[in-house]
């Protein structure tokens, strides 16, 4: 496959991804994952999840993983199109959407619809928390390790009040000392 | 308190960009709300509950609304190039680097590492966000639904499209005024 069906694979890919993610770039990430490990094979479960946890590590949104799969990709040029096919048409929807909800706000319509779908968002960024889990782990040798880390993990941050960085750090530390 | 200019909007999302690890919206609150004063606490719990519910990045999504509040267009645009403009430099520098070194032993082990520890903090949130809704039994199903069927590697169309009409049934139904049971 030549580098421009790779490119226009991925504008594609993420600008159908775009448009269903509610609860946003998390949520999608099962989604994201079977785009560039499943259908094209662009990285293995373990880049893929590497991938996420540099953008985890640097500041900025969540969506700031989608310019690194693009990056992989098709480099600078990969980067600012995945973002751009990722943020680009939901960014004018959301536009004219806060533009028409003077008419709308606190109305029983909206509250029913936001009721309805944050329960399907929370699922699926659930199901991105597990998929996320399973890529580190059987990735390398050290699954154990990995596996300890992602469950020590998961229970700080549900039932603690620290900043996440703590918890990154933690197993920055943790990956870097132990044998893996 | 008079609107805040398309530059101090800029300028204030350049900064939550900069800062915002782990996710920015806790970061966005505390700089529209605490620190800026723009927002009342109930303003960016509204905003940010429509940025959640329509497709597209919860982060920008919320930055466009807080734009087009106080600026129209120009604002969604100010707020929206100053929230990712500083994390994409800053990616481009990582990436770049990442392909350099990414390799080194020491790297990897820290990488996977961390790797663990994200996918630990999305599973962690979401159990937070779950308990946090305290939902219905018909909506608790939905969301379990949309757990399973994503895990079993169903396309996310069919997840989206398919449980929205249960989810939005069930949200009506725990809506509704119950003066006795049946």
């Amino acid at each position: 496959m030549s580098e421009g069906d790779d490119l226009s694979a991925l504008v594609w890919g993420f600008l159908g991804i775009s448009l269903l993610s509610v609860g946003g770039g998390v949520a999608a990430l099962p989604e994201m994952h079977r785009l560039v490990v499943e259908t094209h094979g662009w990285m293995d479960d373990l880049a893929f999840s590497k991938r996420y946890a540099l953008a985890q590590a640097a500041p900025g949104p969540n969506v700031m993983v989608v310019g690194l799969f693009g990056w992989h990709v098709a480099g600078i040029t990969g980067m600012f199109a995945a973002m751009l096919a990722m943020c680009g048409p939901t960014s004018i929807l959301a536009y004219a959407f806060c533009r028409l909800r003077g008419h709308l706000g606190g109305s029983v319509g909206m509250r029913v619809f936001e009721r309805g779908m944050v329960p399907i968002a929370v699922g699926l960024i659930a199901a991105s928390g597990l998929l996320l889990a399973q890529g580190a782990a059987f990735g390398t040798g050290g699954a154990p390790l990995a596996i300890a880390i992602s469950i020590g993990s998961t229970v700080f941050v549900w039932r603690g009040r620290f900043s996440p960085l703590w918890v990154l750090g933690a197993g920055a530390a943790l990956g870097a000392v132990l044998p893996g | 308190m008079s609107a805040p200019s398309n530059r101090a909007l800029f300028l204030a999302y350049l900064q939550i960009g900069l800062t915002g690890f782990g996710g920015v919206n806790a970061w966005a609150r505390h700089m529209l709300v605490e620190k800026r004063g723009w927002l009342t606490e109930q303003e960016y719990a509204e905003t940010l509950g429509i940025g959640q519910v329509l497709p597209g990045p919860n982060a920008l999504n919320t930055a466009i609304g807080v734009g087009v509040r106080f600026g129209g267009a120009m604002g969604a645009m100010a707020c929206a190039l100053g929230l990712l403009a500083g994390p994409m430099l800053l990616l481009a520098g990582i990436a770049a680097l990442y392909d350099a070194y990414g390799q080194l032993p020491l790297v990897r082990a820290t990488l996977t590492g961390i790797a663990a520890a994200a996918a630990g903090m999305v599973l962690g949130t979401a159990i937070k966000m779950g308990v946090k809704l305290r939902p219905t039994l018909p909506l608790l199903a939905v969301g379990l639904a949309a757990l399973a069927l994503a895990l079993l590697r169903a396309p996310l169309p069919f997840v989206v499209l398919g449980l929205a009409p249960f989810g939005l049934i069930a949200a009506w139904w725990a809506m509704q005024p119950r003066p006795g049971r049946r």
